[in-house]
């Protein structure tokens, strides 16, 4: 019982558990709650991608002098809905000379690295399902996962412009990595800590981290948005589809909810590295100055929430204003520019903290 | 391990990719056969015929009047420079002089043309380079003009505005007022096209350095327009053999001698100022005249060979006829800008990635239906 409330100790989630372990011997329980909590989290982070997308679409009209979706529904706040449903009836058409098997395989393991991250999410102090003492390394072991399903999709397509896309995407994921765990360890320096609900609430007193921790956090955050971008193969470095170069990409032969799963892990993938980058830099689901802290039926959430969809925004900005980076001018930027100041900025965040300067 | 041994160990090989027919860079329907090294460009091979419609073979059928009209499905962002310059032709060999208002409106609205050309041009840019946005703010101005010229003339891209011996007719009351109005607006919109793109430091980096073509190479090839402007090869048209009014304005050749994309990207920029220049300097004093000069209602050409060149917003556009003196020619031929252009590509996009051959065609500008007539 002590590990069901722990997951979710909402108060309607709650009523829900009593009643399935009411119903069922204890083992029996927990397994179906720890489904019901999966279907909800899938749900709901379906949903949250779908929105995104729209959210995309809107901004992309904004910077483009256009209006953007306004016919399904109130604002085109269906469209995306509209569009899904339009993605799942639809035949999944492929090639002959295709590796079925990988060729199959390769959208579930985009879309599964993309949503397992999201277990270990803290939305607020109560709303996360998995507060594992190793979250951060969590978070960037299976948010490199996600790598191997794009290798695959481009490989066994058997099309030669999805194959250069994929080998693209092997190599900016591997390098860029290199930048958000050094970016994130910086951080970890600071907390000592790599569970998430801990990071937060190291922020509730000392302030928010990109703060505390002077220009070394400063710098840290914008590495660990430029990585991140980079990691999530969105412009300036969408190389990996480069729709002038490579038609689309690796997912040139995909249709229908094959192809939807990567586009939703892409969109999915910018929620989870805005995530992080709120948990590490903004204080994830705390208040800004605490003007909240009071109100005791105040949904932390919300904040967490509106951290991210800002820091979304700030991706979207770049995706709408930059032209690509070069494939060799990609690897420059991360060898000969991001992985030294990197370094040095976690030196520098060592000493820092060795002299006790923090804030 | 050698290095030889290495590579006799692991076999590599380069391999063909089909760029197009459909192929979001090429803009239509041109098919670039590329021999692939890794990531590296061995050879390109374009591939025609795709958008043939045989409109010369067309135009030995037709009557002098109709082949204007065929013009226009040339190169169709400069569909009233290409139709002025049959008008040319024609004219020279019937020995008419237009009037100065024909002259005047022709240049007037041949500069339009250039900037709506260069304007998509600069959109399709940015697109081809990974920046989106710029497609709809090159889109929001050049609709502009199109809104011109549909007032003007009935149409907004093929105008057949022109007619052997001047124009179909007078242009609209509003059209002096319009015009105006674009131009005072267009030359606040420039400034920001350097800020949303030019100014970027990814795009200078793309394009900086990438598919040099020096000047002797862009002589032998015949190349002209912005691409051999952008390497310092002096072959404005509009300059070195004025027709129409060109003579009488005041306006610069825009020369960069890097011969890099970015600067044939300058070029095109420099050249759309030169443009609201010209259109200014015109526009106040639009001269009274006539509209059309008399023809026949059958045009006859006398005997012989007749050729007048002029410059559409791709470079040189020259129309040869030999007539035997009947109602419709024995042979025309067209020189169109991009055909030659084309023909360059191979040479400058040896062992480069293949973001640098798409940044490179970009800045070529080619319109498929005037390689491929």
């Amino acid at each position: 019982m002590n590990f069901i409330q722990m997951i979710i100790p909402l108060n309607i989630t709650k009523t829900i558990s009593d009643w399935i372990s009411s119903i069922m011997p204890e083992t029996a329980a927990n397994y179906t709650i720890m489904v019901v909590i999966a279907v909800a989290y899938l749900v709901l982070f379906a949903v949250a991608g779908l929105y995104l997308v729209l959210l995309e679409r809107k901004v992309a009209a904004w910077f483009q002098l256009r209006i953007g979706p306004n016919r399904v529904g109130p604002w085109g706040l269906l469209q995306t809905m509209a569009d899904a449903l339009k993605l799942v009836s639809k035949e999944l058409t492929s090639t002959i000379k295709i590796d079925k098997f990988l060729y199959n395989l390769a959208p579930y393991f985009v879309i599964v690295a993309a949503l397992m991250a999201m277990a270990v999410f803290p939305f607020s102090k109560q709303f996360q399902a998995f507060d594992i003492n190793i979250g951060v390394f969590f978070l960037i072991a299976i948010s490199s996962i996600g790598v191997i399903g794009i290798l695959l999709a481009g490989w066994s397509s058997n099309n030669k412009f999805a194959l250069i896309g994929a080998m693209r995407s092997g190599l900016q994921t591997i390098s860029y990595e290199l930048s958000v765990g050094l970016s994130i360890l910086t951080m970890v320096l600071l907390t000592g800590s790599l569970q998430l609900s801990e990071i937060v609430e190291a922020q509730r007193t000392g302030g928010w981290l990109i703060l505390q921790g002077h220009v070394p956090s400063i710098i840290a955050f914008m590495i660990f948005m430029i990585a991140g971008t980079a990691e999530t193969n969105r412009a300036p470095f969408d190389l990996v589809e480069a729709e002038s170069e490579l038609g689309a990409g690796f997912h040139t032969e995909y249709s229908g909810m094959k192809f939807a799963y990567f586009f939703l892990a892409e969109f999915i993938n910018m929620f989870i590295i805005s995530s992080i980058a709120v948990v590490l830099f903004f204080g994830g689901w705390l208040s800004p100055f605490g003007i909240t802290d009071n109100i005791t039926w105040f949904p932390e959430v919300i904040w967490f929430i509106i951290k991210v969809v800002g820091l979304i925004f700030l991706m979207m900005w770049f995706r709408w204003t930059f032209p690509r980076l070069r494939v060799d001018q990609l690897l420059t930027l991360e060898w000969k520019y991001l992985l030294p100041l990197n370094l040095m900025n976690l030196m520098l965040m060592a000493i820092i903290i060795w002299l006790n300067w923090t804030i | 391990m050698t290095d030889q041994q290495v590579q006799n160990k692991i076999k590599t090989e380069e391999y063909f990719i089909n760029m197009g027919p459909q192929h979001p860079a090429a803009h239509g329907v041109l098919r670039l056969i590329l021999t692939i090294d890794g990531e590296i460009i061995k050879n390109v091979e374009p591939d025609l015929g795709y958008i043939h419609r045989s409109i010369e073979k067309m135009c030995e059928r037709d009557s002098y009047q109709q082949i204007v009209h065929l013009t226009d499905r040339m190169d169709y962002l400069s569909s009233h420079i290409n139709n002025e310059a049959v008008c040319l032709t024609v004219e020279k060999g019937l020995e008419i002089e237009v009037s100065d208002r024909v002259k005047v409106i022709r240049t007037i609205i041949a500069e339009l043309t250039r900037i709506a050309s260069h304007c998509l041009w600069w959109g399709v840019m940015g697109m081809d380079l990974g920046a989106l946005t710029t497609y709809f703010y090159a889109f929001r101005d050049r609709e502009m003009i199109n809104d011109i010229f549909e007032e003007t003339c009935g149409a907004r891209l093929t105008m057949n505005y022109n007619v052997p011996g001047g124009l179909m007719f007078d242009i609209h009351p509003n059209f002096v007022k319009r015009t105006k109005d674009f131009i005072a607006q267009f030359k606040t919109k420039i400034p920001e096209y350097n800020r949303l793109l030019t100014d970027n430091v990814i795009f200078h980096k793309r394009t900086k350095g990438v598919g040099i073509l020096t000047r002797e190479d862009a002589i032998s090839f015949g190349v002209s327009g912005p691409v051999a402007r952008g390497s310092g090869f002096s072959s404005d048209v509009r300059k070195h053999h004025p027709y129409s009014a060109y003579d009488r304005v005041d306006f610069k050749e825009i020369l960069f001698t890097e011969g890099d994309t970015f600067a044939r990207y300058q070029v095109r920029m420099m050249e759309l100022w030169e443009s609201v220049s010209i259109i200014e300097q015109l526009i106040d004093n639009i001269p009274e005249g006539e509209i059309k000069a008399a023809t026949k209602a059958v045009i006859k050409l006398p005997k012989g060979e007749f050729y007048q060149r002029v410059e559409t917003a791709r470079g040189e556009l020259g129309v040869y006829i030999n007539s035997t003196g009947n109602k419709n020619p024995y042979r025309v031929k067209f020189r169109s800008p991009g055909f030659s252009n084309l023909s360059i590509l191979n040479h400058i996009s040896k062992d480069v990635l293949i973001a640098d051959l798409v940044a490179t065609m970009a800045s070529f500008d080619f319109v498929i239906p005037d390689i491929d007539r």
